[in-house]
């Protein structure tokens, strides 16, 4: 890398190094619950929703919708991207939620809407950690 | 077995409130500095001596351990419940469960922060490998705006919710602010002001968010018994509720209503067996124009979604048939980072008639309610001076 990373850097745990390790090969794990049968983020041993511990990493579709969303006007200090930028809660075709940065649209309020079909994308920040941000849904 | 939460009603009341000398922007001045005047105030507001405090209930930064210390006291009943800027308001409703359990008499709930300044604060809590360092922080989440603004921009997509009546609820609040000496920002400002202010997180404008300022409050709470001799007119708690949902804003259950706050209000209003048409005079924390419009909504003043229309027209401004947030609010009277104290401060005065140009004509019953972290916890409290 040409240049240190300046923004925050996520440092895993033990319950979500698989999720960490994943992003790294590009691929985006959520976890699901074979008793509930639901799916949910962000990774942890038991299920959120019934406290199951019969859970397993599944490799999400990548898709989903922008749940909701704001245009960031004040970044935090050394924030790489450029302002104003989008942070979303995308949910997940699969159910489960992820906040994440909306690229590959213009900041606008009239151009980015609530409900667009969206998909995930790779920002490798860090030899070690990749960010999943989405972009708006291209296949 | 349901608990019957009615049973409780009326059996403690607020004695005491006060703000520190002074508020604002006090570079002169810590945060335990700031707890302490609160304090001091407070209790020469019920006509108390601080040997007669015998619980402490403090949160955010400086904790339930180094606020007594400061202060020299030394509890028997110990609260440091930390869910954000409401957990004043909850405390209220613990001192009374330790008060009817026979733990406590006289409860102190103290709030000080130099949330400017940032004099004597503690350093943030969160480490890289926390939740939200793993999950949030990395997308250029900063402060509160970010968070709850994710719930305003689903509601106006659910609703057809505008920028214009986001903004009728900061130019309410900036004219009660006119008639508050203390208030931080006084003078009038229109919708168009609002809507021009620069942005700061899209749907939010500079003028929807609220101040950054330093101040205390605090509050006094004991048995209705003790309360009768005491130096001002008592007002008793008559119900109360807290409910909290989450941590993460992506982990909110809902983004187009306040799901912590229907449960709170809920309790509240059954254990005070009021109605809304009974309530006064309203204190809905205002960390952003947004949050009081949800309260609204999740309180059942009006229905889900409606919000946009019941704060147009100016409703809640003096005046209007909705006064709110009478002492101006996080938004334009004082905004220390934990705003919670100051509804319950702001209700007593309206109950014992003490507000001057703002005092709200018989005010008899009042309604406070708060939010923590980002829509993350919420409080209610419903007090009168009536039993």
């Amino acid at each position: 890398m040409a240049d240190a990373y300046t923004g925050p850097i996520p440092k895993p745990t033990p319950e979500t190094k698989p999720f960490w390790d994943a992003a790294k090969q590009h691929k985006l794990l959520i976890q699901h619950c074979g008793d509930c049968t639901q799916h949910y983020f962000y990774p942890r041993p038991l299920c959120p929703h019934c406290l199951s511990r019969n859970v397993t990493w599944v490799e999400a579709s990548g898709r989903g919708r922008l749940h909701t969303f704001v245009i960031n006007h004040r970044p935090p200090r050394n924030f790489p991207l450029p302002a104003p930028f989008i942070i979303g809660i995308v949910e997940l075709d699969e159910g489960a939620r992820i906040l994440t940065n909306i690229v590959g649209i213009e900041p606008e309020p009239s151009k980015v809407h609530c409900d667009m079909p969206v998909e995930v994308v790779f920002k490798d920040i860090t030899p070690e950690i990749t960010l999943p941000h989405f972009q708006p849904l291209t296949r | 077995m349901a608990s019957d939460v009615t049973k409780m009603r009326g059996t403690v009341a607020i004695v005491g409130v006060a703000e520190s000398d002074e508020l604002g922007r006090l570079p002169h001045k810590s945060s335990l500095q700031l707890h302490m005047e609160a304090t001091h105030n407070a209790l020469a507001d019920a006509g108390l001596k601080k040997s007669d405090i015998d619980a402490v209930f403090t949160s955010g930064r400086n904790t339930a351990n180094d606020v007594p210390e400061y202060l020299g006291i030394r509890p028997r009943f110990i609260g440091g419940t930390q869910v954000g800027g409401c957990s004043f308001i909850l405390h209220v409703e613990h001192a009374m469960a330790a008060i009817n359990a026979g733990l406590c008499e006289v409860a102190l709930i103290t709030h000080g922060e130099s949330g400017y300044s940032r004099i004597a604060m503690p350093a943030p809590r969160w480490g890289d490998d926390s939740t939200n360092n793993q999950f949030e922080l990395p997308y250029g989440t900063s402060g509160p705006a970010t968070g709850y603004g994710m719930l305003a921009t689903r509601h106006m997509h659910e609703f057809g919710t505008t920028s214009e009546q986001l903004a009728e609820v900061a130019v309410a609040t900036r004219k009660w602010a006119a008639m508050n000496p203390q208030a931080f920002m006084r003078d009038p400002i229109s919708i168009d002001d609002v809507l021009s202010s620069r942005l700061i997180a899209w749907p939010f404008h500079l003028l929807d968010c609220c101040l950054v300022t330093d101040a205390g409050g605090a509050v006094i709470v004991t048995s209705a018994e003790r309360a009768r001799d005491l130096r001002k007119q008592p007002v008793y708690v008559l119900g109360t509720g807290e409910c909290a949902t989450h941590q993460m804003v992506s982990q909110m259950p809902s983004f187009n209503r306040w799901d912590a706050a229907v449960v709170s209000g809920a309790r509240a209003f059954r254990m005070a067996g009021v109605r809304h048409a009974d309530i006064d005079v309203a204190q809905f924390y205002d960390a952003f124009t947004i949050v009081p419009m949800l309260a609204l909504e999740a309180l059942g003043f009006c229905k889900p979604g409606e919000s946009g229309p019941f704060v147009a027209g100016q409703r809640t401004a003096p005046g209007g048939d909705f006064p709110m947030n009478t002492n101006g609010g996080g938004l334009s009277y004082t905004h220390t980072g934990m705003y919670g104290v100051f509804t319950i401060i702001e209700a007593a005065r309206q109950l014992r008639n003490e507000c001057g140009p703002r005092q709200v004509t018989d005010a008899a019953v009042a309604i406070c309610h708060g939010t923590g972290g980002v829509w993350s916890a919420a409080a209610t409290l419903i007090v009168s001076t009536d039993r």
